[in-house]
């Protein structure tokens, strides 16, 4: 019995400790070896002086190629994976390339994540022509812009359209689209879907009930206390994960009230910006929701899926979003038949507001990149103007369901989804009272986790609206004061 | 032969040294060279700027929190785990009172030693999911709220992932549970090889269970001990995956679950700034290797020889 539990002697002439002794002089003796190798991942040649567009090759400029590109030099393009897939780039836009361009070779590659696959090439200096910078990996455009990585996209613009040879592709898109991508006056990212905030409700549960679309910030609590009187939940929002989305209505509401010139100072950084009195009273407005328990139970310890969940399985009536919502909940909406969504303009929080009941925020999103040191800078160029054109942006509305910055391009098109089709009446009934703001893609820290992080306080009735205030403008002072974070300004 | 010996030995050992000073240290240097330049991840050159990120992580409070959750995890999940794991081992192998003086688990072990490898081979993805299931709201599928509800504790009832203060310890319970399992089966290994006869000699002395445990298993196994209490330490230090599905990329409300690990990969994906996120990797290698050392040096005690 004994022979079964014998442990095996330690080999003799060594241990432990003389093991690891020699071990550790092996390292040392190999430290300049080491020294050497370290050269490989950080130290790459420096041959490159970040300056593509003098080496880029190019072809004659004419009218039928208003850009100059270089008719048989090959494009590579990389299309992110998501929720927009990646067929509308090869069944639509790169046939309709080829069909102008039959001698250049399109290699086309979808990414899921774009920042793990590309971040080495750009290091390298080897990125590809074309990006769709989007989704989970998407790189850090502020920061891109400020290592001097992208290329200027103001020959895009200032070409003519595909379709019109008379309009510039800068007037064939809706307002805002280009200052979405312009970085202190340079246009670096061409932002292709157009997306439509506000508030998202349960139209089926609404007209059962007869219960009115509030146009004023009192109308919604009379509202939401009949909703709350039938044990539904007035509102929801996106829990645990992302209660800045609050921070939509909340900012929208307060621009209604005092006009878009509030905006400008938040997304400058001026100190006091968010002190303003309007978006005070706006975000004293939400925090009445908190007060009296207008919130789906238990919300503010939720993924915003679970919680998008339950508003789409009628637990909730009210729920912040952008049109995007309709396609990220499919599959509850799928549940019921019945359901029907519908997108209500933000309510005005007084009678007598600057801005009119319509004004919705809305922005061109899904960011497109052209790499300063790509082979190709030009015929990726031309590979947007084939986006930007009538035909090709029609086609990507009728293939993913979302709008696009083109203007008109969605006029003739049928759109089946009730969400994105009453964000679409909403857009065009805004005409010109469009309002965005820029300080969340300008400075991503400063909008989470900062402010989303105050903002869930304030939904928790954790904090008062002074705290709030006070809390936000920190936030805005933390990165005025670091130096290390490229500043944007903007006049208007 | 004997003169050929350091030829023959340096000829073997070559590649594998190789192999671990390109795929080991090369990395380490490259991190220590890189905390000292403010590179964005996405430039072939880095500048050179000092201590400075050195410096910015000493006023960092985000980072305090990182910190202060990672010595926590350090401290709690190891002692958790190990006195659990000693426990369950000792019951599924010398437990059990019994049967005509044989020494043998409690009834039943067998089944119970599968069951408690389970959380072992599930992925920690799937663990992280699962858990963030157990503690969500009600409404939203929360395991943990229904039970207390049902078993009529409903007052119990919290938003357990909306609380900042309950934010780590539920990282603890979810990393201890997920290691339990592993080091039941490493000291059941240990204690299959205490011979029989020095339990069946200390019950005919009349020694109680706990008094075999304290008194026999726990010496004879301290070797083990020893090393699952390093591996676990080390384990504990990283703690990201469970961070980041659990809590998400932020550490949760108010970053209050905030790990070391967790802020390096924000620090680096999220925020475009690799000088700093190796800045704080190189804190975690300092804190990994002192921890280590502190564990192996505290835990030395005399070996027991058993034959």
């Amino acid at each position: 019995m004994s022979s079964s539990i014998e442990r095996t002697p330690a080999p003799a002439g060594t241990d432990r400790r003389t093991f690891l002794q020699r071990v550790a002089l092996t390292g040392v003796a190999l430290g300049p070896g080491g020294a050497f190798l370290a050269s490989c991942a950080t130290g790459g040649d420096d041959d490159d002086d970040g300056d593509g567009a003098t080496q880029a090759p190019s072809g004659d400029v004419s009218e039928d190629n208003p850009l100059g590109i270089p008719t048989d030099q090959p494009l590579q393009i990389y299309i992110f994976d998501g929720g927009f897939g990646d067929e509308y780039a090869t069944e639509l836009h790169e046939p309709m390339f080829n069909e102008r361009w039959p001698d250049i070779e399109i290699q086309h590659t979808a990414a899921v994540d774009i920042g793990a696959e590309l971040q080495p090439r750009f290091v390298a200096g080897d990125p590809p022509d074309f990006v769709n910078n989007s989704g989970d990996g998407q790189m850090d455009t502020a920061t891109l812009v400020a290592d001097g990585l992208l290329y200027d996209l103001t020959p895009l613009f200032d070409a003519p359209s595909w379709d019109d040879p008379d309009v510039t592709v800068r007037d064939s898109l809706l307002p805002g689209t280009i200052e979405r991508g312009t970085f202190n006056g340079t246009p670096y990212v061409l932002n292709y879907a157009f997306t439509v905030f506000g508030l998202w409700f349960n139209q089926t549960l609404m007209d059962e009930n007869g219960w009115p679309v509030p146009t004023t910030w009192q109308e919604m609590m009379d509202v939401c206390a009949d909703i709350a009187a039938t044990g539904i939940a007035p509102w929801v929002y996106q829990g645990v994960t992302a209660p800045r989305y609050m921070n939509w209505p909340l900012l929208s509401m307060a621009t209604k009230l005092a006009g878009p010139e509030i905006l400008v100072p938040l997304d400058n950084l001026e100190p006091g910006a968010w002190g303003h009195e309007a978006i005070r009273e706006s975000a004293a407005a939400i925090r009445q929701l908190a007060e009296n328990s207008y919130f789906l139970p238990g919300v503010e310890g939720m993924e915003f899926r679970d919680a998008q969940g339950l508003w789409a399985r009628g637990e909730a009536v009210f729920c912040p979003s952008g049109s995007w919502l309709e396609n990220e909940e499919a599959d509850a909406i799928a549940e019921n038949p019945t359901f029907q969504m519908a997108m209500m303009p933000d309510p005005l929080l007084s009678p007598d507001s600057v801005m009119p009941l319509e004004t919705v925020r809305a922005t061109a999103g899904e960011p497109y990149i052209i790499p300063a040191d790509a082979a190709n800078p030009l015929a990726a160029m031309e590979y947007m103007r084939v986006m930007l054109s009538l035909e090709g942006a029609r086609g990507f509305s009728e293939r993913v369901t979302s709008l696009t910055s083109v203007a008109g391009a969605s006029d003739g098109v049928q759109i089946d989804a009730p969400g994105l089709a009453s964000a679409q009446a909403a857009l065009q009934a805004a005409g010109d009272n469009v309002i965005n703001w820029f300080y969340p893609n300008w400075y991503p820290t400063m909008e989470n986790p900062g402010i989303d992080q105050i903002t869930g306080a304030l939904l928790r009735a954790e904090i008062t609206v002074d705290q709030w205030v006070e809390q936000c403008e920190a936030v805005a002072t933390t990165i005025r004061d670091d130096d290390s974070i490229v500043k944007q300004t903007r006049e208007s | 032969m004997r003169h050929g010996k350091y030829p023959f030995i340096l000829a073997f050992l070559l590649p594998p040294v190789g192999i671990y000073a390109i795929y080991m240290l090369s990395p380490y240097i490259q991190a220590i060279y890189i905390s000292l330049t403010d590179w964005s991840g996405f430039t072939s050159t880095q500048t050179f700027i000092g201590f400075d990120n050195y410096v910015t992580m000493w006023h960092d409070d985000q980072l305090r929190t990182a910190l202060r959750n990672n010595v926590i995890m350090v401290i709690v999940v190891p002692i958790l785990t190990l006195l659990l794991g000693l426990f369950f081992a000792s019951m599924l192998n010398v437990g059990g009172r019994g049967r005509g003086g044989v020494v043998s688990g409690v009834r039943g072990s067998s089944i119970y030693k599968v069951v408690y490898f389970f959380p072992q081979v599930l992925s920690v993805v799937v663990i992280g999911i699962v858990f963030k299931y157990v503690f969500a709201p009600e409404n939203a599928g929360g395991i943990l709220n229904r039970v207390l509800s049902a078993v009529g504790l409903g007052g119990l009832q919290q938003l357990w992932l909306a609380e900042p203060n309950y934010l780590i310890w539920i990282v603890v319970l979810v990393m201890t549970w997920s290691f339990v399992g592993f080091y039941v089966v490493l000291f059941s290994a240990a204690m299959q090889s205490i011979p029989r006869d020095i339990y069946e000699a200390a019950l005919l002395d009349g020694s109680s269970r706990l008094t075999t445990f304290r008194r026999i298993t726990v010496p004879l196994v301290w070797d083990t001990v020893q090393v699952g209490w390093v591996y676990m330490a080390i384990q504990a230090m990283d703690g990201f995956a469970t961070v980041h599905i659990m809590l998400g990329i932020n550490g949760g409300v108010q970053g209050a679950g905030d790990v070391l690990g967790t802020a390096m990969y924000r620090e680096a994906f999220a925020e475009a700034d690799f000088g700093y996120a190796a800045a704080i990797g190189v804190l975690m290698l300092g804190l990994t290797m002192v921890v280590a050392i502190a564990f192996m040096r505290g835990l030395r005690r005399e070996r027991v020889e058993l034959a």
